[in-house]
């Protein structure tokens, strides 16, 4: 997928050329005013980019060069917007319905399907109006894939939601990601929504995308941390291997092995976690004194400035080429002796499971 | 009630009827431009399309009488079609309706549209509805309020004016006299009698049709 956009309105430039995977999620992460969603209105067709590129598995949907604009309504994708935008007049199968007739799914190919996928078989006869938020994003989402798209653009689905529905529709969204094989394209500024759901990551400042690339690697570049300020820190990818008599997990991953508690998935099944830099810590030996379960082996790779005063931050290479990252002072890194090359102990105080 | 006044209310309602279908048909693209364009005219076409809300009537009658007239530039290019001429004819008060009336229909159906926004439309197409399509299936139920609203007052306003009718239309029973005309007759000739069932008559009718609309637009506030 190649999209290329410039845009100049009166104090707001967008310029981006992105080439993005065809499968799996791509998350666009940015401050609001970035230009996140004009990038992706230009893709849905409803923004023309009079400077713009926009091929999606071959197919060209946009090409100023040649004079080729496909109007929105052309474009076989499916569209996710922040607030829910179900059409009040029409019942949840009304809905549903307006749109497999419009794709030339009128024969409802994938229905049922979608309806357990999002678990919304219980709500078709109902009207928007009685739905909560979570379920009227996941009936607008089941909208956008009965017209059988080959892209599907989420705008912040879970932006105008409270924690409580947001965590009701993440699985769903996690179980979407496993089960699609088109590429879709998320939009958030949430940081924990980005490690959780994406695959590819992009970061966009002032209109511009200044990183883009596979999630683990790029959220590990250190020099990129400011985007993400407070929530600096690395995605594992983990296989649960075993549940111990002391109520903790042992994960494991190529890079080393994690102890964590609190969750009941069974042994095989995959585990992404994520670990702030904030709960990392250097030592230059491994100690047995310490109540920390996790430390894991590493090499100082990198150090930059973090953007609080008086704190570097480190980046570290796991046993298997894996990133970590870790925040210190800048006191400690000179009592240390911190400096690429370097063998340390990495301490993780604490794993987020998501 | 005399033959003459079933023929007065005979005629009004057909006027109404007429004018306000033709209304819906003329200012629903119209209240669709004013809501959606970024046009530097936008502020002028309002303007002209309210001007009848704040000019007396008798003004409004008096140059259409005389644009539509023999003089006028309309009346020679249908003279010269070899068309009937407009004043002191059934037409003539279905073209001055429809100009007079205009606003409240216009109105209505823009001030809808607007509070609809943009978002649905572009669902629409984000679901392949192409606009024309996205405008019926979409637009048009979501406005519906609007639209009632609009055919409500564009009636009703119709049934209520005098000053344009007498001026275009004149006085002729059968053809061009209305009801409002037809009680201005009565009173003038001092038949109150007949003045009364006409003028509470229509008391009762603005009465009922206000209670349906404030009815309709509660109702409407409440389910959104």
């Amino acid at each position: 997928m190649k999209a290329r956009f410039r845009i100049a309105w009166p104090g707001f430039t967008l310029d981006v050329d992105l080439r993005l995977p065809e499968k799996g999620v791509s998350a666009l992460f940015g401050p609001s005013g970035s230009g996140k969603t004009t990038l992706l209105r230009c893709m849905a067709g409803l923004e023309h980019a009079p400077d713009g590129f926009l091929d999606i598995e071959g197919q060209v949907w946009q090409d100023s060069e040649r004079s080729i604009f496909l109007p929105a309504h052309k474009r076989p994708l499916g569209l996710v917007f922040q607030e829910a935008s179900l059409f009040p007049h029409l019942s949840v199968r009304g809905n549903l319905e307006y749109g497999m007739k419009r794709a030339g799914n009128a024969q409802g190919e994938g229905f049922d399907a979608t309806l357990d996928l999002l678990g919304i078989r219980a709500l078709l006869p109902r009207d928007p109006g009685q739905l909560s938020g979570g379920e009227r994003q996941r009936v607008a989402i089941a909208r956008a894939l009965l017209t059988r798209p080959r892209l599907l653009l989420l705008d912040e689905p879970l932006a105008a939601l409270d924690i409580k529905r947001k965590q009701e529709i993440l699985p769903y969204l996690e179980a979407l990601r496993e089960e699609l094989d088109i590429p879709v394209l998320y939009i958030s500024h949430s940081p924990d929504e980005v490690a959780r759901l994406a695959d590819h990551l992009t970061l966009i400042e002032n209109g511009r995308a200044i990183a883009s690339g596979a999630l683990a690697e790029t959220l590990a570049r250190p020099e990129l941390s400011p985007a993400f300020a407070d929530d600096a820190g690395v995605v594992l990818e983990t296989t649960v291997a075993a549940h111990e008599t002391d109520s903790l997990a042992r994960l494991e991953f190529p890079g080393g092995r994690l102890y964590v508690s609190g969750h009941d998935k069974a042994p095989g099944s995959r585990l992404r976690c994520r670990i702030n830099a904030s709960d990392v810590s250097l030592a230059l030996s491994a100690h047995r004194d310490t109540s920390i379960l996790n430390t894991l082996p590493a090499t100082v790779t990198a150090v930059v400035d973090a953007d609080a005063p008086g704190h570097v931050l480190v980046q570290l290479q796991l046993a298997n080429n894996g990133p970590l990252l870790a925040r210190i002072t800048e006191r400690s890194r000179r009592t240390l002796g911190i400096a690429p090359g370097l063998a340390v102990i990495a301490q993780v105080k604490s794993v987020a499971l998501l | 009630m005399d033959a003459s006044s079933l023929a007065a209310i005979w005629l009004t309602c057909k006027l109404a009827a007429l004018v306000t279908v033709l209304l819906l048909l003329i200012g629903t693209p119209i209240a669709w431009w004013l809501a959606n364009t970024r046009s530097r005219l936008k502020g002028v076409a309002g303007a002209v399309v309210s001007l009848p809300l704040v000019l007396p009537p008798t003004v409004l009658g008096f140059y259409l009488l005389l644009t539509f007239g023999p003089q006028g530039f309309i009346g020679q290019s249908m003279d010269a079609m070899g068309l009937q001429r407009l004043p002191f004819t059934f037409t003539g008060l279905v073209v001055a309706s429809i100009l007079y009336s205009l606003p409240f229909v216009v109105q209505p159906i823009q001030n809808a549209f607007e509070a609809i926004g943009k978002r649905p439309m572009e669902v629409a197409a984000s679901l392949r509805a192409a606009p024309w399509d996205a405008f019926f299936s979409v637009a048009v139920p979501l406005a519906r309020p609007g639209f009632v609203t609009a055919a409500i007052l564009g009636f009703a306003h119709t049934v209520g004016e005098f000053g344009v009718v007498l001026m275009m239309g004149g006085n002729i029973p059968g053809k061009t006299q209305v009801l409002s005309v037809k009680i201005y007759d009565y009173v003038e000739n001092g038949d109150y009698t007949q003045a009364h069932w006409l003028a509470g008559g229509m008391v009762f009718f603005s009465f009922i049709v206000l209670l349906l609309l404030y009815g309709s637009r509660k109702r409407s506030s409440w389910s959104q």
